[in-house]
């Protein structure tokens, strides 16, 4: 089957009970067994819930993998994973790496004495350098935020498996749309289900997602025992929001392509980070790692000062002035005052971020009256 | 009875679809700044004091006061639904039959008279046959799209003039203009129900239609989890369809309330899909050897293909089909060996669903009851979700090549 039919139907059986087409909502927290020590297959809700797992199911088989886990929140689902790492150990992330990630691994995993290293993952030769003998995951991350920077995964798992790293790779930005990590070789596939996947901004989740029994028994064992898990109403909204998955994905990507073009040809705008544009640096990768879109984030400056890109984020009428993204309403947000704005501004000015850099998230509405409502808001 | 046969002039749409899918009726700050609306489970509203009860009754403030009378969460969905209907005015109910019966009971009295197209939702028509009948209300029946009959049908105790377009399952396309210029001539209001066009395809109101009715169950919740129906027209003609809803209490629940705004927000989307999927699986059926006739408003073969293709911009997910040389178990057969859509009623959900009329509707009328209705055994109906094209041709290929 394909993509989108999986995405309506894996995990989604018929009820053999009552024949609902839509699975019930389990909201027990525990199961009554038949037997003292005979363990059924659900026996208490932070080990297991018949409607997480069958969302489970669903993403795990549109990531292609055979396991999934579903958690409350993005962050938890990285915490999940860098819980594989002990103490003495190291790991290398890409430079490009979502702020809440980038806090985890500097102040919450480093305290269990795990070395983290940001590399450049877009330079291959830098990246490979961070690695040390201690080294035991790669963290990626593609289109990065909010440069929509591309990195070539195929080319960073030969790196790891090089060296024996495990690769992670947070798939939020492209979707399994998009992009699928585990088919490129990636070993973990990490998702802020609260973006795309659930899709209309009213659920938090995370999940991960792998292709082998015995990561997947380790991830699990941790899961279970620090209980980080996704409770049966917000499972039951992120499998709803899966069924429309790829239409809204496919729209929201050719609708965000006509905006990275209106923007491009604007005297009004300075530099459009969109990987559709070919002018940008990471083009050539994301048409081929890419399938078929290439995102419905982009970034651009106005030109100006801060002043200027903060009037212009609050001057828009769709676009909503708020982080987070991925969601059926489009999003507008400055970085330097909002997402990025823990950086001192140095540091922003190093990563790139300029004071005029505005990042939009482009929901469903339609192309032309996004359009008409960010040329309003340059006019202002 | 005269009244003007000029069409009244369609307001302007500002936004497209799917803009007005996503954002109509919802105001752009909510409460706690929250992105999406909030789910209001409460049952009452509370009062400041007794002068602000008084102020509400004196003033007739816009204020909720108990949940049968209306729920916050209720109103932003019926905003939406005007919008996308291009109305003034919508009404949301526990289910589509609710929704009906809201407004049959508001506009009919004992001695008054209705006038159906008899492919309109049976059930509808059976209400109306053997429970409005009861209270001395008249059901006249006259066949589908027979413009004439239904004028000569009305007399002076006529109150409404009742069609579904495309009606199910043969998918018989109503001249809108036409229906509705019988209802302005005679004097008599007119609803269609157009749960199967939606407003992505056609606006009744547009044409001069005085209410819509829809299943929202169907295409508008769109995920075959939400129960839902909704009234859509001018604001002073449902005031005292509103009033009576309040009495009778059939309104909706504040859950499934949210599950329909977020089932709206890819209405635009899934709407184009299932209009495609429709279209594909019309096109792949009409030039199968196995299949006797194919019921699709967009197959040039249709009876009314020409009248859809004016009025219409699609023709839904819903297609219907007989199948050549087969008796009823044959038929089932058929139903039985398809892998992707499921056996249930309903249609307009993501997933795809599949029934055989005469058993899922009709198993306990006479075989000359089924002739009346045109519900013959061979007959399959299959409502396309949004699954790829490609997976639901190959299935049914399957099926019909086993």
């Amino acid at each position: 089957m394909k993509f989108r039919t999986r995405s309506i139907h894996v995990g989604n059986e018929r009820d053999p009970e009552t024949g609902a087409v839509v699975p019930p909502i389990h909201v027990a927290s525990t199961y009554v067994q038949h037997q003292a020590g005979e363990w059924r297959e659900f026996d208490y809700g932070r080990s297991g819930n018949p409607t997480r797992k069958a969302l489970e199911r669903t993403i795990a088989s549109l990531e292609g993998g055979t396991h999934a886990l579903a958690f409350a929140s993005g962050m938890a689902a990285t915490h999940g994973a860098t819980m594989l790492l002990e103490s003495g150990d190291h790991m290398v992330a890409g430079a490009d790496i979502y702020g809440g990630t980038y806090r985890l691994l500097h102040k919450i995993l480093s305290r269990s004495n795990v070395g983290i290293t940001l590399a450049n993952s877009r330079d291959l030769e830098e990246l490979e350098r961070a690695i040390t003998p201690q080294t035991k995951l790669l963290w990626l991350e593609s289109p990065g935020n909010p440069l929509m920077s591309i990195t070539d995964l195929a080319a960073c798992v030969e790196i790891a498996k090089r060296h024996k790293l495990l690769t992670a790779v947070d798939n939020t930005f492209a979707t399994p749309v998009l992009t699928r990590p585990l088919e490129l070789g990636v070993d973990i596939v990490m998702h802020s289900a609260t973006k795309y996947l659930g899709g209309h901004s009213d659920v938090l989740g995370g999940v991960l997602v792998v292709n082998d029994d015995e990561l997947f028994d380790r991830l699990y064992f941790t899961q279970n025992a620090t209980g980080a898990v996704l409770g049966p109403f917000d499972s039951f909204l992120v499998s709803r929001g899966l069924k429309t998955l790829e239409l809204r994905v496919r729209e929201q990507c050719r609708t965000a392509e006509k905006i990275a073009a209106f923007l491009d040809a604007d005297a009004r705008i300075g530099r459009v980070l969109y990987p559709g544009l070919p002018g940008h640096p990471g083009h050539d990768i994301a048409r081929r790692q890419m399938c078929g879109g290439f995102g419905a984030m982009l970034s651009f400056e106005v030109a100006g000062d801060f002043e200027t890109a903060k009037r212009v984020v609050q001057s828009t009428k769709l676009f909503q002035l708020a982080v987070s993204l991925g969601a059926v309403e489009s999003l507008i947000e400055q970085p330097a005052s909002m997402s990025h704005a823990s950086y001192d501004a140095a540091d922003r000015a190093k990563h790139g971020i300029a004071d005029g850099l505005i990042r939009i998230s482009v929901g469903l509405e339609d192309a032309d009256d996004l359009i008409a409502d960010l040329d309003q808001a340059f006019d202002r | 009875m005269q009244k003007s046969t000029t069409l009244p002039p369609a307001p302007k749409k500002t936004r497209g679809e799917s803009t007005l899918a996503v954002h109509a009726g919802e105001d752009r700050q909510k409460l706690g700044d929250s992105i999406t609306d909030p789910i209001i489970c409460a049952a009452t509203f509370t009062f400041e004091n007794t002068q602000a009860v008084v102020d509400f009754i004196e003033q007739k403030q816009p204020r909720e006061e108990y949940g049968r009378y209306g729920n916050p969460g209720e109103k932003v969905i019926e905003r939406k639904l005007a919008e996308l209907e291009n109305g003034e005015h919508a009404l949301l109910y526990s289910s589509g039959m609710a929704a009906i019966v809201g407004l049959l009971m508001t506009k009919l009295s004992a001695g008054d008279e209705v006038v159906f197209f008899d492919e309109c939702y049976h059930r509808s028509r059976e209400f109306c046959t053997k429970h409005l009948s009861r209270f001395g209300v008249v059901t006249r029946q006259v066949k589908a799209c027979d413009y004439e009959a239904m004028e000569a049908a009305v007399n002076d105790r006529t109150k409404l003039l009742v069609s579904e377009s495309p009606t199910n399952p043969h998918l018989s396309i109503v001249d809108l203009d036409r229906f509705a210029e019988i209802g302005r001539r005679t004097g008599v209001e007119t609803l269609i129900d157009a749960t199967l066009a939606t407003p992505y395809n056609v606006r009744p109101l547009d044409h001069g239609v005085d209410y819509v009715l829809h299943s929202a169950t169907k295409y508008l919740a769109g995920h075959n989890d939400v129960l839902a129906g909704a009234l859509i027209g001018d604001h002073e003609k449902l005031a005292p369809v509103r009033a009576l809803r309040g009495v009778m209490g059939a309104v909706n629940s504040a859950h499934n309330i949210y599950l329909l705004e977020r089932g709206l927000k890819t209405f635009g989307i899934r709407m184009q899909r299932q209009n495609e999927n429709g279209q594909a699986v019309a096109e792949f059926l009409d030039g199968h050897s196995r299949v006797e006739r194919v019921y699709y408003p967009g197959l040039e073969s249709h009876s009314y293909h020409e009248i859809a293709r004016q009025t219409m911009r699609g023709y839904g997910g819903l297609v219907t089909f007989l199948v050549k040389d087969a008796d009823w178990r044959e038929t089932g057969r058929i139903v039985d060996s398809v892998k992707i859509p499921r056996i249930a009623p309903s249609l307009g959900g993501v997933e795809s669903l599949i029934e055989q009329p005469l058993v899922m509707s009709y198993y306990e009328c006479s075989p000359e009851d089924r002739r009346q209705f045109g519900i013959p055994d061979n007959m399959i109906r299959m409502s396309c979700g949004i699954e790829d094209k490609e997976d639901l041709i190959a299935d049914l290929q399957q099926a019909l090549d086993a």
